[in-house]
């Protein structure tokens, strides 16, 4: 079972419960006060405005009860995933170093763009190939992430890089320098997911729950989430399944 | 008590003399101050339709496919399968035009709460907005100003409660300089037995308030301008509401709970004139009374007075009506959700609306007279400039450079690409999106659990409506239905927004009467009734030479259609080279009220075109079964700028070019290139359709009755237009170049 974690605010809840489920996965929904997360495989924080964002996008989610059950299941290494604001609660929670500030051009942003898969070798990324370019939906006016260079060189070094954004033959944006091609909010070194040194808490600002259907214009989503899926069912995965918190 | 003697102007109320005299004789006693304001608001425009209801009156509102018509909180359609669409359209226009971002984003809120009053989720939201030119050398830079403070507090409020804004539509024109138009769609998807009613129920019911606390903000206008009616100065009064989509995410959550564990009887959004509207609504509905505790209502802010409580205008508030053993429960629900909650009147028998503050009787009126308010049928002439404008010989010269005017067209902002507004919209949230902004003539959402679509689009082009308001009020519905039929849904019902001037005048009164006959015909023709829809008078602005002007007449119409099956429809970017550009509709085109008119040579005069609406009809009816027998999946309408437009439209969305040659397409009597490319004409379409089923194509709109004529072909990267013995070549990368440009450069 994977714990959809549901701040007050959240709008991408329902999305990630939909595309688990219709890829097979089963998938609860924990309200933000409750102090544990259940027989729980894996968890998603999913995206939207938790707490409306008043005061730093993710920063009182992070205060919640539920996080302190998150992050003793992350120490555990149940593999947590934060999709856009669910990447800013685990910066703000100091569970994946760096920051997500104001986009470069200071608007919120919903388009599909490109990026790189720079590590295959995690839970999550089983279902794709390293160098591998996917499509996938942003929605964010707070997506640039920033690390200080120290931070940055560390993070490159221990390959805590998943994601890069990348130009390609649709990226129409001219206004850009050829450095920035692709990369649409500002983010430093271009990432768009960091994951922690163990490898298993990744923070994504693309939404992969938004393109797991053809119909709905790319499927890119899928192959990730059904990977993370593939590798959650199989018991050599589960370091977390039995060890997980009970509520 | 007011002395008769010391009688405040009524002007003071929102009131007539004559008006006030009528609420003495209702009430058998001068009203209370607080009644009078109350008479006022509910007697407004805004509340009372008081100068529009007997027009609206002569809308046609039933149909197999309406479950809800005018009258509750939105209007509700059938879609099939179990499942229906709310939906109402509503208009910010003066928030917006002295506060842009709340404005805006107050409206987004309200229409929002209208949606899941009725038991439905919110799924989607469309604009349709109406600002003065970004260029104006006075207006410009209050113009761009409001254009970016309205897209940011659609933006914000929108993102931030996760309903995605899937459409709309942005026009320019001077008349909105210092008044622009904020109309706002909401759609919300339910199953049948999940309809809601706003009514009180039976008497013993208990009214539970819940939401944000009430604060003074919202009180401004005609009705507080006299210094003693309020406890605070007026200084502290915020004119215009703050949004916080944040909290109206958790009372969008916990009225659906609650409706879903069948707690409530009854949802009512306090909306314009708050509690007083609401519970005067909501007892209306139900023939009984009502009596509030207003020393209950959670407040803001210190020292509040009854009246100030009643009207306050404070956002994400709701009433919700309980079975009195079950109050606890539904507290408790809404308690779960971090909201304020509390008791705060009883549905009593008798049909009177009692105001109690503490012990108080401060408001003693009966429920019928609040919500009747008096109507008026005026006179209407039309402005004899109008009829100038419209008969006006049209005398151009045909331009040397037919290349230059499309650039410049496709470079107009009316015309010009939106997608730097879209994309500060999410509209993919809720995972529904099928069809993005700015793909196809109208967004096509998909129903989680069937295999149904729904389209949506809002439409009107104002010019039309200006020249004649009839007839213009005819092609705004005809083109919403056209563009709901261009992504293969069968168009069902509509909601309207009408925008107009003063209504005491006469030419602005005649435009408002005509218009509304222009909707009733075209609506009756397509088999589209009216379920809802919202008045916005008094939209008007000074001309340099301080002269009141009224806006363009802007009756926009919201759409609803709905595809059998989702995964066949159609959008409007060429697909493949080799496909065949069909055009179907009447082979006509004409200069009047045309937007290449307008933009190229400075002139908005002439007759709109001529609209036949029963072979608009049969046009959308060929376009629905030619898109799902999966005929075709590439469509789009001609609508502002033409032929030429269109069809660099849809290069630009598909990335491929064309090659088109008009010389067999025999226009009637037009023999000019300018006419034959950029002039307009309704129930037109443009085809992309593979060359083996050409044919098949062409004998379905024929069995309709509906000409069709092959254009040309797609491919390469260049459109290329042969007309007479002219030719029109661009590369689709440069066209894309002038389209890009207009709102990016104004939103930079």
């Amino acid at each position: 079972m994977i714990a959809v974690i549901r701040f007050p605010g959240s709008n991408c809840d329902e999305d990630a419960r939909y595309a688990l489920e219709r890829l097979g996965g089963d998938a609860r929904m924990v309200w933000h006060r409750e102090a544990g997360l259940g027989r729980a495989d894996a968890v998603i924080l999913p995206g939207g405005f938790s707490y409306g964002d008043y005061l730093r996008t993710g920063a009182m989610a992070a205060q919640s009860p539920v996080m302190a059950a998150v992050r003793d299941f992350a120490e555990r290494g149940g593999p947590v995933l934060g999709i856009c604001n669910g990447f800013q609660v685990l910066t703000e929670s100091a569970l994946l170093p760096g920051a997500l500030a104001r986009n470069e051009r200071p608007h919120f942003l919903c388009r599909t763009v490109r990026v790189r898969v720079e590590r295959d070798d995690l839970i999550f990324t089983s279902g794709c190939r390293k160098g591998e370019v996917l499509e996938l939906p942003i929605a964010h006016a707070e997506g640039s992430y920033y690390a200080d260079p120290e931070t940055l060189a560390r993070l490159e070094a221990r390959g805590g890089v998943a994601f890069r954004y990348c130009g390609g033959a649709g990226d129409d944006d001219a206004a850009q320098s050829p450095d920035a091609r692709g990369n649409p909010n500002g983010s430093v070194a271009a990432i768009a997911g960091v994951v922690n040194e163990r490898g298993n808490v990744l923070g994504m600002m693309p939404h992969p729950e938004r393109a797991v259907e053809g119909l709905l214009g790319g499927s890119d989503g899928r192959r990730l989430l059904e990977g993370f899926l593939a590798r959650l069912g199989s018991s050599t995965v589960n370091a977390s399944g039995p060890s997980a918190v009970e509520a | 008590m007011i002395d008769a003697g010391q009688r405040p102007n009524a002007a003071v109320f929102g009131l007539t003399e004559e008006e006030f005299d009528q609420v003495v004789v209702l009430l058998g006693r001068e009203p209370k101050v607080l009644e009078a304001a109350m008479f006022g608001a509910l007697w407004s425009e805004h509340c009372g339709y008081k100068n529009s209801r007997p027009l609206l009156k002569m809308l046609p509102t039933r149909g197999p496919q309406v479950l809800q018509g005018p009258g509750e909180n939105a209007g509700v359609v059938d879609i099939g399968e179990g499942r229906a669409v709310a939906f109402k359209m509503e208009s910010h226009n003066h928030p917006s035009a002295v506060e842009p971002v709340q404005g805006a984003a107050t409206g987004v809120g309200g229409i929002l709460r209208d949606i899941f009053a009725m038991g439905a989720r919110p799924v989607a939201v469309l604009d349709a907005l109406r600002f003065g030119p970004l260029d104006h050398p006075r207006d410009g830079e209050r113009n761009r100003w409001l254009l970016a403070g309205v897209v940011e507090g659609i933006s914000h409020y929108g993102n931030a409660i996760g309903v995605p804004t899937v459409g709309g539509e942005i026009a320019f024109h001077p008349s909105y300089s210092q008044n622009p138009l904020v109309n706002v769609m909401a759609v919300g998807f339910m199953r049948h037995e999940e309809l809601q009613s706003g009514t009180v129920g039976g008497p013993g019911n208990r009214l539970v308030y819940v939401g944000s606390r009430t604060g003074r903000d919202g009180l401004g206008g005609a009705v507080f301008a006299s210094a003693d009616l309020s406890s605070s100065s007026e200084a502290d009064r915020p004119a215009v509401q703050v949004g916080d989509p944040f909290l109206e995410k958790l009372l969008l959550e916990a009225t659906l709970e609650a409706i879903e564990r069948r707690l409530v009887v009854g949802v009512q959004d306090m909306g314009a004139a708050g509690l007083a509207s609401s519970v005067g609504e909501m007892a209306y509905r139900a023939g009984l009374g009502v009596d509030l505790w207003l020393d209950r209502v959670p407040r803001r802010e210190p020292e509040m007075s009854p009246l100030e409580v009643m009207l306050s205008e404070s956002q994400e508030r709701m009433v919700l009506t309980v079975l009195p053993e079950r109050v606890g429960e539904l507290l408790e629900l809404l308690r779960f959700w971090e909201l304020d909650a509390v008791e705060i009147g009883e549905v009593r028998a008798g049909g009177r609306l009692r105001l109690f503050d503490g012990d108080e009787l401060c408001g003693d009126m009966p429920v019928a007279a609040l919500n009747e308010a008096p109507s008026y049928r005026r006179e209407g002439r039309e402005s004899p400039d109008m009829v100038e404008f419209r008969e006006r010989a049209l005398k151009v010269d045909v331009p040397a450079d037919l290349h230059a005017v499309l650039a410049r067209l496709l470079a107009s902002p009316t015309i010009g690409s939106k997608r730097p507004v879209f994309e500060r919209y999410d509209h993919q949230v809720m995972t529904n999106t099928v069809v993005v902004p700015g793909a196809a003539d109208a967004a096509v959402l998909r129903v989680k659990g069937t295999a149904l679509g729904v389209a949506l689009s809002v439409d009107c082009n104002a010019r039309y409506v200006g020249l004649d308001p009839y007839e213009g009020a005819r092609h705004a519905v005809a083109e919403a239905a056209r563009n709901v039929a261009c992504v293969g849904a069968r168009p069902l019902a509509i909601t309207n927004n009408l925008n107009f001037g003063n209504p005491t005048r006469p030419e602005v009164y005649f435009q408002l009467e005509q218009a509304v006959l222009g909707l009733r015909d075209a609506c009756l023709a397509l088999d589209t009734p009216v379920t809802g829809g919202n008045v916005s008078l008094y939209n008007q602005y000074r001309d340099d030479a301080g002269r009141v002007v009224s806006v363009l007449p802007t009756p926009t119409v919201g759409m609803v259609g709905v595809l059998r099956d989702v995964s066949r429809h159609a959008t409007m970017g060429l697909k493949r080279a080799g496909d065949v550009i069909v055009m179907v509709g009447p082979q006509a085109a004409e200069l009047g009220a045309s937007e290449y008119l307008a933009v190229v040579h400075g002139i908005e005069a002439g007759r709109p075109p001529h609209l036949d609406l029963d072979l608009e009809h049969r046009l959308h009816r060929s376009l629905v079964s030619c898109i799902d027998e999966g005929f075709c999946d590439t469509a789009h309408d001609c609508s502002e700028g033409g032929l030429a437009v269109a069809l660099a439209e849809m290069a630009i969305a598909g990335d491929r070019g064309c090659d088109v040659v008009l010389d067999e397409y025999e226009y009637e009597g037009a023999a000019r290139p300018d006419v034959l490319l950029f002039g307009e004409a309704p129930s037109r379409v443009l085809l992309a359709v593979r060359a083996d089923l050409v044919d098949r194509v062409g004998s379905l709109f024929s069995r309709e009755g509906v000409p069709s004529a092959v254009l040309g072909t797609v491919g390469g990267t260049t459109l290329r237009i042969r007309v007479g013995g002219e030719r029109l070549d661009a590369e689709v990368a440069e066209l894309r170049g002038h389209f890009e440009r207009p709102l990016r450069e104004a939103l930079s």
